[in-house]
């Protein structure tokens, strides 16, 4: 099943997909508020149809804990000489409001070869199942790769994947900082059929929460540096705090002053206005 | 030539059984935030895992860990346990981890770890691995804005004296070990590797505005503070239970050599008179006698912990006092004012005996609860000597006071 995905400027998903049958490149744009539906210039006249309820999908938004990044990058390092690539299952749970929390992880051994994809089932499952044991609450959620984009082989371990759950969750890690910087995004997937055919998987991008509040508490100094000598006491942690309390009321400062001065500014030149006139 | 080959080799292998003492453990960040996430999540629950690393020279390095299901009480849960952890190591060793076990890491409750089982794993740990290593983390300790980790390991003199059995006063006077001897702590060491060192650079947050950890400078520490003396009166009655196990023990002892000399000055006068009536003296021993058998001595072990868990709260308390108490500081530099104040006072009486009256009774009531709540918190932050410093300031109002 090809695959495609592509951004616009305006933060907009558009996906570009070729119909094989016609050789009219379609784009269709989908925002929140508005859906457009292109009618296809083909030979043949059916309908294009999108994937069941996407406004289910266009509300999901995830959110991940430092631990599973420290845990995808520990596993790449540690990833066998032949991988480019290492891939594995994300724990969690869905939330009330139906945003999705990354909590643990785990990788799973696999061989990626030209056009196929072989995964190591049965150790996902007994991992699953010692995992569920510890903590029954975290379920999978979806998997993770590392990399940058979703490629064909991603297609076909996300369709093993939905099998275990309803709408799981993607995650790319970018390891090789391609972009100049570590990327770290989360798909859904809906499926594209015509008809009775299916099309193609398309990857929409979700809005990921990187908020790394238990870093904070442990404190990005000590996860930050390669090697950390003491682990700081309290009175250094507090120090810590206070310095960056102290700063976050500098600048709480000067914006402030700077709006003052705006303002002056802006009062100033309304009446040379009034008076002007 | 085989001589002096197999003499080497002899050599280098003698060499190898000197181990270079553990000076320092080396956690990853990774399994820091591994072991904060279960305990957190399981916490007031105690909770344990396994440690898996590599023992370099003299540091032991901490590379991954896994945490041990909750067990209930049940029959099966030996053979669940011991499939589990296989389980997990042979998973693990699949994902190229280190699948050595190098110790354990459990979670405490305001630090009262220090009991009889945790000796108990140390030593069937001890059978199988070489070096091993015991963090605990204290979750509502690391609330307050502390990171409380800690690496733990046996001291060898108290492994041997526990392995032989051999408990003993004499044998612990002997050995010289105290109570401080039991349990070694480790200086904890935090190593990254560079990518994830590159990731968290880039998701640090770029201001401290959208930082949310400020509730750590929330100073109230009453809560933590009462717990802490709970816990401190719970283990204080403990230890009077055992001295007065070991009150009873003395006083048995006393008695039973009392009746020992009695039933011994009957003996020999019962000889005396024997030999001087010409027939064979009993002996003067008689292990049947049961005043003759010989009284268990309590075991110390278990006051020792007792001692090690009261000195552990009373660091805590201390430090809690230095973090919380230093904004009575101005108490300190205000009272002595308060108090030359007084002096000045007290020499116009002389001349004014009406006013000066009213004066000090309006300064007495007014500088008197201002001396109780400076003089009970601006003790702290000063060092050891609180109660001399308390007891002046009170014995100066009580002299002006009664002075009239």
């Amino acid at each position: 099943m090809p695959v495609v995905s592509g951004y616009n400027s305006s933060d907009c998903p558009i996906r570009y997909f070729q119909n094989p049958s016609s050789r009219s490149l379609l784009f269709e744009s989908r925002s929140e508020e508005k859906k457009k539906k292109i009618r296809m210039a083909a030979s043949d006249r059916t309908v294009l149809q999108f994937g069941p309820s996407s406004a289910a999908t266009s509300n999901v938004t995830a959110k991940v804990h430092p631990l599973v990044i420290f845990n995808i990058c520990d596993c790449y390092v540690r990833r066998p000489d032949q991988a480019e690539r290492v891939i594995g299952t994300l724990l969690g749970s869905v939330l009330p409001d139906g945003t999705v929390d990354i909590r643990n992880s785990y990788v799973v051994p696999h061989n990626e070869f030209s056009d196929q994809v072989a995964l190591d089932i049965e150790y996902h499952h007994t991992m699953l199942k010692s995992h569920l044991k510890v903590n029954p609450q975290e379920v999978i959620v979806g998997w993770f790769s590392t990399g940058l984009g979703v490629t064909g082989g991603s297609a076909l371990i996300h369709e093993f994947y939905c099998r275990e759950v309803p709408n799981p969750v993607h995650l790319t890690v970018d390891t090789g900082f391609r972009n100049g910087e570590g990327t770290v995004k989360a798909y859904v997937s809906v499926n594209l059929s015509l008809g009775d055919r299916q099309l193609a998987a398309q990857f929409q991008e979700i809005p990921l929460d990187l908020r790394m509040i238990e870093a904070e508490r442990v404190g990005f100094d000590i996860l930050k540096s390669t090697s950390v000598d003491k682990l700081p006491s309290d009175l250094e942690g507090m120090e810590v705090l206070m310095e960056r309390l102290l700063t976050l009321i500098n600048d709480i400062y000067k914006y402030v002053d700077d709006t003052v001065v705006s303002m002056i500014i802006f009062l100033f030149l309304f009446y040379s206005q009034i008076v002007l006139i | 030539m085989a001589n002096t080959m197999a003499r080497s080799f002899l050599q280098v292998a003698a060499a190898e059984e000197v181990a270079p003492p553990l000076r320092v453990v080396q956690i990853e960040g990774l399994v820091m935030l591994k072991i904060i996430k279960h305990c957190k999540e399981f916490s007031p629950a105690l909770v344990t895992g396994q440690l898996l690393g590599l023992d370099v020279g003299s540091v032991l390095e901490v590379t991954n860990c896994f945490p041990f299901p909750i067990q209930e009480e049940d029959e099966e849960i030996e053979a669940d346990g011991a499939n589990y952890q296989l389980e997990m190591m042979r998973c693990l060793r699949e994902v190229n981890v280190d699948n050595n076990t190098v110790g354990w890491y459990q979670s405490t409750m305001l630090g009262c770890f220090q009991t009889a089982e945790l000796i108990e794993t140390f030593l069937n740990y001890q059978e199988n691995i070489r070096r091993c290593v015991c963090i605990i983390y204290d979750p509502s300790r690391s609330n307050q804005g502390a990171l409380a980790f800690k690496a733990l390991k046996l001291s060898d003199s108290f492994m041997d004296l526990y392995r032989s059995n051999n408990f003993t006063g004499e044998k612990l006077r002997e050995k010289n070990l105290s109570w401080v001897d039991i349990f070694e702590e480790i200086p904890v060491k935090v190593s990254n590797s560079a990518l994830i060192s590159a990731f968290m650079t880039e998701l640090e947050p770029d201001t401290p505005v959208t930082q949310r950890d400020y509730d750590r400078l929330q100073l109230s520490s009453s809560p933590f503070l009462e717990r802490n003396m709970e816990f401190l009166i719970e283990c204080m009655d403990d230890l009077s239970v055992e001295q007065q196990k070991f009150q009873f023990y003395y006083r048995s002892l006393t008695r039973q050599q009392a009746q020992q000399q009695s039933w011994l000055q009957k003996r020999r006068d019962e000889n005396k008179a024997r030999k001087a009536a010409g027939e064979e003296p009993l002996p003067e021993e008689d292990p049947s006698n049961p005043i003759f058998k010989p009284i268990p001595e309590p075991p110390r072990l278990e006051s020792f912990l007792i001692a090690n868990r009261i000195a552990n709260y009373c660091n805590q308390i201390n430090g809690c006092r230095h973090c919380c108490h230093y904004n009575y500081y101005y108490c300190c530099y205000l009272l002595p004012l308060l108090l030359l104040l007084l002096v000045v006072l007290a020499t116009i009486r002389c001349y004014c005996s009406f006013c000066h009256c009213f004066c000090c009774w309006l300064l007495l009531i007014l500088l008197l609860p201002l001396s109780i709540v400076g003089g009970g918190g601006g003790g702290g932050g000063d060092g050891e000597d609180d109660d001399d410093d308390d007891d002046d300031y009170y014995y100066y109002y009580y002299y002006y006071y009664c002075s009239y």
